[in-house]
């Protein structure tokens, strides 16, 4: 059962993952985007972590993926560039299949540990053992999370509000 | 039952696929897009390497990518849009002006 909705899933995630790199308008790109993070949200969910799935969907899939919409919409781009038929664009092709495969080359000669953690407990990955563990152990780099986004907020507001001459 | 190798296949050839992105577009807001999908497949990593080892650890950090995401996709926004501004495109290849 897990292996037919990895099959499934991942399957379409490395195709909406493609079409995310070869498609010539930019709305296609981020609306296959999105498909493969609910495609990744699935296969979070399948591994027992059922906030970071929800998470994906709400933050990934919804905030950030609008504000791409918003930009790609507010700068309305005439796309003039021939995105795949790039001439470097050959080169790098193979130097990807090149990446990939010795990447899978490391994978496979790995071996993986035992069993997954759906035969331990019971409620791993839910939302109250993520916050405990958020609030405990991890407790400064969740507040050094939050400086971060008030920042990344004030300097996004300050980029695009102050015109640089 | 499952084996982790699956996952972190499927997880490298997301993160390829990313990369080649990065490398053949041209679009800025396309190469931001391609370096959400490798953060996205660092992710899948994590919550594998999680769910195997019965450690919740990497579900903070996961949780922290995607903080760090949000803000990189804020400031990279708006800097493409500051950019669109001062030089009415895009396209990375034109921006080259510190380039030695």
């Amino acid at each position: 059962m897990e292996f037919l909705i990895f099959c499934i899933f991942g399957g379409l995630s490395v195709v909406f993952a493609v079409m995310m790199i070869m498609s010539k308008k930019p709305v296609t790109c981020a609306l296959s985007l999105v498909m493969v993070m609910f495609c990744l949200a699935v296969l979070f969910a399948v591994q027992n972590a059922h906030l970071i799935a929800i998470l994906q969907v709400l933050v990934y899939a919804g905030a950030i993926m609008v504000l791409f919409m918003f930009v790609i919409m507010l700068l309305n781009l005439r796309e003039k560039e021939g995105s795949a038929s790039h001439p470097k664009g050959v080169a790098q092709m193979f130097g990807g299949a090149a990446a990939l495969s010795s990447l899978a080359a490391v994978v496979t000669m790995t071996r993986g540990p035992g069993i997954p953690a759906q035969l331990v407990s019971d409620h791993f990955g839910s939302t109250a053992e993520v916050g405990r563990i958020l609030f405990t152990s991890y407790l400064l780099p969740f507040e050094i999370a939050s400086v971060l986004l008030l920042a990344a907020l004030v300097g996004a507001v300050a980029l695009v509000k102050i015109r640089m001459r | 039952m499952i084996m982790m190798n699956n996952y972190l296949l499927l997880s490298a050839a997301l993160f390829v696929i990313g990369a080649v992105g990065v490398l053949i577009r041209r679009n800025l807001i396309v190469v931001m897009m391609c370096i959400e999908l490798m953060l996205n497949a660092a992710n899948l990593n994590f919550i594998t390497f999680a769910n195997y080892h019965h450690k919740m650890s990497g579900h903070v950090f996961v949780f922290m990518v995607i903080a760090v995401a949000a803000a990189e996709a804020a400031v990279g926004l708006a800097v493409a849009l500051a950019l669109f501004r001062n030089r009415e495109t895009v396209d990375v290849d034109e921006v080259d002006s510190m380039k030695g």
